[in-house]
């Protein structure tokens, strides 16, 4: 069975990065380049296996989104892993409170964020 | 030319011959992009009376020219054996009209002369050397100046 | 699994462009308004994602310059600092630099120059108020090991683990792929009895032994996600051999520029259902002429008005595609403006209007240069300085002016000032000087602004300033011509000028109108097709035995015959057995003589130029059905080549029989 992860970041270099390791390792792909579009691409797709979010977005910001995500029932154990960058120390823990299973520090490569990714995806 | 080593064929260059008249010219194969029946020709105006026009190569506009024309020689009627050679010179693609393709010819180093001096009016620019092959010769061209139709140029041809 | 990211660079370079041009704008108008918090978080956003992804991508000295430029930026953001004037001119150079670095990161060129200069001050007011943090750690990989290590670890989870999309499983896991695990104990003494177990909580704990050739933080850093949420104890065990340096290695290597373009998801997810549609229409069709009897032509016909109608919705979003703001070309104006205007001693306020006006790709990336020097001209020329300005009864500060709008199929753009303005006294002088106007010619103003753009007119001088250096305004003109445009020129002595530049919305289609002359087919843009009738002899008059004029319902135009113009044998030559086409542009008519008129159609544009070279009176080449290539013809250029003298168009004309 294929398994889908929602990609949300403002730069579309990072998503298409992201998404090409994804795809790599086999996952179905979904973009959104806010929190909003993350919402809604939820909202579309249903169920996903995980959720990697920007924190620092224009209209919504990761947060925000972390935190809407967790109170859909669709959403209540999926792991979502949030990019953060090391000067952003509070904002991990934020990001913590607000349901994020874990982070990410960019920047990355892909095999760092594979490695990431298996701590948190069967 | 001489000090040309090829890495490509074993001992020397592969060359795509045709003909044009009784005389059998060369083309270095890695500029041929293909080898095209002849087709409708759209003329464009005020062109050198040796660019025919341009075709339609899948969708690009390619000019195309008649090497008759361009080396000076009589014109004869296209017939069912006219063949438009693609080339391919990297920024540009130009088809070349020629009477009829013959085949590949590889060429080693020590088949090619320079380009004698053959007197006024017949210009050796477009030649890169002669390739003698028993009793067969074949005039390796400077495909990249036959093909050159940069304005400047145009303007003075 | 190895992946090369150098491969998401280009898309890494597209969106920096944009992101530098955001921190540009913003910049701008932080020190011009001081700025509210969105804008600063606007810059902050920017730049920050040009670190992250620069690091991401090995992009090390634009990860590495971004950090000091950053951090001024969060103090910025925090209030700790302000942005004075120095500040701006500090940033704005720094953000030159992330510019020039970008370049040289794209292009394989050298860094600019200047770079540690900008970082080290930069780093300085970092220190100033409170210290700058370390260089970014670009990889995180390589690190400390060491052989066979053991360690008792007992882990207890939080109950709200599965809540924060935890698997404790796939800790143990992780901690597997480490090493070796024994001794694994399953603590299950805090589990309820069932009528009292929350199905969503986590009860377990378990104490497990690791051998590993790792270090005891790697091995916690296995936990890193839930060591807040946890209870972890790790506790080495005797027999620790020294650790080994593994140095991280970054991979460098310089892409070609290539020229893409970022797409939408929905624009591309719209145009896949389309070509689903179109496959079922095919489909449909095929399975129609499987078999066919005439009781289906009905069917036929449906099917295939389907197939029409979703080819030409495709069309449509396809071209819909290249589309881009002309927010990409004004952008850059904030900053030009603001240096320019320094430069020349002018106070200058830049509005802008229309910029989410969309154009075709190809013309966007073409017109930077022509607003360019509309705008410098206006600057320069245009606009007085501020003492000039309020003797004048002016507002010192000046107005320019950038605007785009839709006009009937086209796009105009406008750069306006409420400067001098031209002067016609001063333009006719200049022209009777260069020979372009005769003494006893009569032009009106409007006539004599249009000779700005002139060849030969503006490479001499300036025309607001006659004593001024030139500006190249015939440059301008081709630039916009070779886009298929017009410029256009507005103005009023001592009030200011507009330029007006007309542009098609797209390159890549035209209606247009395909005609006969000879053997040759020619398509015409519908466009610039004003009329068409076949004259009757007493319409024909010729002039000095050359030229030749048609009476247009009494108004005498240039009459082209096309067969002559090209060169074309086996054409109609009486134009009382032709018909003539009248082209308007620009406010100039032309009649051209063709053989007969063959249908109305779309027709995509290819360049001749790609190929070969630009060709008079031709705008470009396009493909019939039947695969032939028929070439487009230039209206304004056509009608140009009608209104040469004589002796040039006669030469234009031997030319053209030669072919």
């Amino acid at each position: 069975m294929t398994r889908t992860a929602l990609v949300i970041d403002d730069s579309a270099s990072m998503r298409q990065m992201v998404t090409f390791t994804l795809s790599e390792a086999g996952f179905t792909t979904l973009e959104g380049a806010d929190g909003q579009q993350g919402l809604s691409a939820l909202g579309r797709a249903g169920k996903v296996d995980l959720i990697i979010t920007d924190l620092n977005m224009p209209v919504m910001d990761g947060i925000t989104f972390i935190r809407q995500a967790r109170q859909l029932p669709i959403c209540k154990f999926t792991p979502i892993l949030m990019l953060t960058t090391e000067s952003q120390e509070a904002r991990k823990l934020e990001g913590k409170a607000a349901g994020a299973t874990g982070w990410l520090v960019k920047p990355f490569d892909p095999e760092k964020l594979l490695q990431v990714i298996g701590k948190v995806v069967r | 030319m001489t000090e040309q080593i090829s890495g490509q064929a074993v001992g020397g260059e592969q060359f795509l011959t045709f003909t044009i008249g009784a005389e059998e010219y060369g083309i270095e194969i890695l500029k041929v992009q293909e080898i095209k029946g002849y087709s409708a020709i759209t003329p464009i105006p005020n062109a050198p009376h040796y660019v025919r026009g341009v075709i339609n190569l899948r969708g690009t506009i390619v000019p195309v020219v008649d090497l008759r024309a361009r080396f000076g020689m009589s014109e004869e009627a296209y017939t069912k054996f006219t063949v438009i050679i693609v080339v391919n010179l990297g920024r540009r693609v130009v088809g070349l009209v020629v009477d009829a393709v013959s085949d590949v010819l590889n060429v080693g180093e020590q088949d090619v002369e320079p380009p004698p001096p053959l007197g006024v009016g017949v210009d050796t620019g477009f030649m890169t050397g002669l390739a003698k092959m028993g009793e067969r010769l074949v005039l390796l061209l400077n495909i990249e100046q036959v093909a050159n139709l940069e304005e400047s140029v145009l303007q003075t041809a | 699994m190895r992946i090369d990211v150098t491969r998401f660079r280009t898309a890494f370079f597209e969106e920096a462009v944009e992101h530098l041009a955001t921190i540009e704008r913003g910049l701008i108008e932080l020190e011009r308004s001081g700025g509210d918090a969105e804008l600063m978080n606007e810059i902050f956003r920017s730049v920050h994602s040009i670190k992250g992804a620069s690091g991401s991508f090995g992009l090390n000295d634009i990860a590495e310059f971004t950090h000091g430029f950053e951090s001024v930026l969060d103090r910025l953001r925090q209030g700790q600092m302000r942005p004075d004037r120095a500040l701006t001119t500090l940033l704005l150079r720094a953000a030159d630099i992330l510019s020039g670095l970008v370049r040289a990161a794209q292009g394989g060129g050298a860094p600019p120059a200047g770079v540690g200069e900008v970082r080290t001050e930069l780093e300085s007011l970092l220190s100033g108020s409170g210290g700058a943090k370390g260089p970014v750690p670009v990889r995180e990989d390589g690190g400390h090991r060491k052989e066979g290590s053991r360690f008792r670890i007992s882990f207890r989870p939080g109950r709200d683990l599965f809540r924060s999309g935890m698997d404790p499983l796939l800790l143990l896991r992780d901690l597997e792929n480490l090493g070796t695990i024994s001794d694994v104990e399953l603590d299950r003494s805090e589990l309820p009895a069932l009528a009292l177990l929350d199905a969503e909580a986590c009860y377990l704990a378990w104490q497990l032994t690791l051998v590993t050739d790792q270090t005891e933080s790697a091995v916690r850093e296995v936990f890193t996600f839930v060591e807040d949420a946890c209870r972890l104890e790790i506790v080495a065990l005797p027999d620790q051999a020294g650790p080994v340096d593994l140095p991280a290695q970054v991979e460098r290597r310089t892409p070609a520029a290539e020229s893409s373009i970022r797409v939408a998801t929905e624009k591309v997810d719209e145009l896949i259902n389309l070509v689903g549609e179109l496959v079922i229409a095919q489909a449909m069709v095929s399975e129609i002429i499987d078999g066919f009897s005439l009781k289906r032509l009905g069917d036929l016909r449906a099917a295939i008005a389907a197939m029409a109608r979703n080819t030409q919705e495709l069309q449509a979003r396809v071209l819909s595609v290249r589309m881009l703001p002309v927010a990409m070309v004004f952008n850059r104006f904030p900053r030009l403006v603001r240096d320019l205007a320094e430069h020349c001693g002018r106070v200058v306020r830049l509005e802008v209007l229309g910029e989410d006006t969309e154009l075709d790709k190809g013309v966007i990336e073409k017109l930077g240069d022509p607003i360019l020097h509309l705008v410098r001209n206006a600057i320069d020329h245009g606009i007085e300085a501020p003492e000039e300005r309020l003797a004048r009864g002016k507002p010192a500060e000046g107005r320019l002016r950038l605007a785009a709008y839709h006009e009937g199929g086209n796009v105009v753009i406008e750069v306006t000032d409420d400067g001098r303005g031209l002067d016609p006294q001063k333009i006719r002088a200049k022209a009777l000087e260069r020979g372009l106007v005769k003494p006893d010619e009569t032009l009106t103003d409007d006539q004599l602004h249009a000779l700005i753009m002139a060849p030969g007119f503006s490479t001499a001088t300036a025309v607001t300033d006659v004593s001024g250096r030139g500006v190249g305004l015939d440059v301008v003109r081709q630039n916009v011509e070779s886009l298929n445009g017009s410029v256009g020129i507005e103005s009023r002595s001592g009030e200011g000028s507009t330029m007006r530049i007309r542009l098609p919305l797209t390159l890549a289609i035209v209606d247009g109108l395909a005609l006969r002359v000879g053997g040759q087919t020619f398509i015409v843009p519908l466009l610039a097709i004003r009329e068409s009738f076949r004259p009757r002899p007493a319409d024909l008059k010729s002039v000095f035995g050359q030229g030749e004029i048609v009476l247009v319902r009494g108004e005498p135009l240039p009459l082209v015959r096309l067969h002559r113009q090209f060169g074309i044998g086996e054409a109609v030559t009486d134009p009382a057995s032709g018909l003539v086409l009248v082209l308007s542009s620009e406010g100039t008519s032309v009649g051209i003589l063709v053989d007969e008129l063959l249908g109305q159609s779309q027709f995509v544009v290819k360049s001749l130029e790609q190929q070969y070279r630009r060709v008079d009176g031709v705008m470009g080449a396009t493909i019939l059905g039947d695969g032939r290539v028929a070439l487009i013809l230039d209206a304004p250029e056509l009608a140009r080549l009608a209104l040469l003298r004589e002796p040039e168009r006669d030469a234009l004309c031997v030319s053209g029989e030669r072919a």
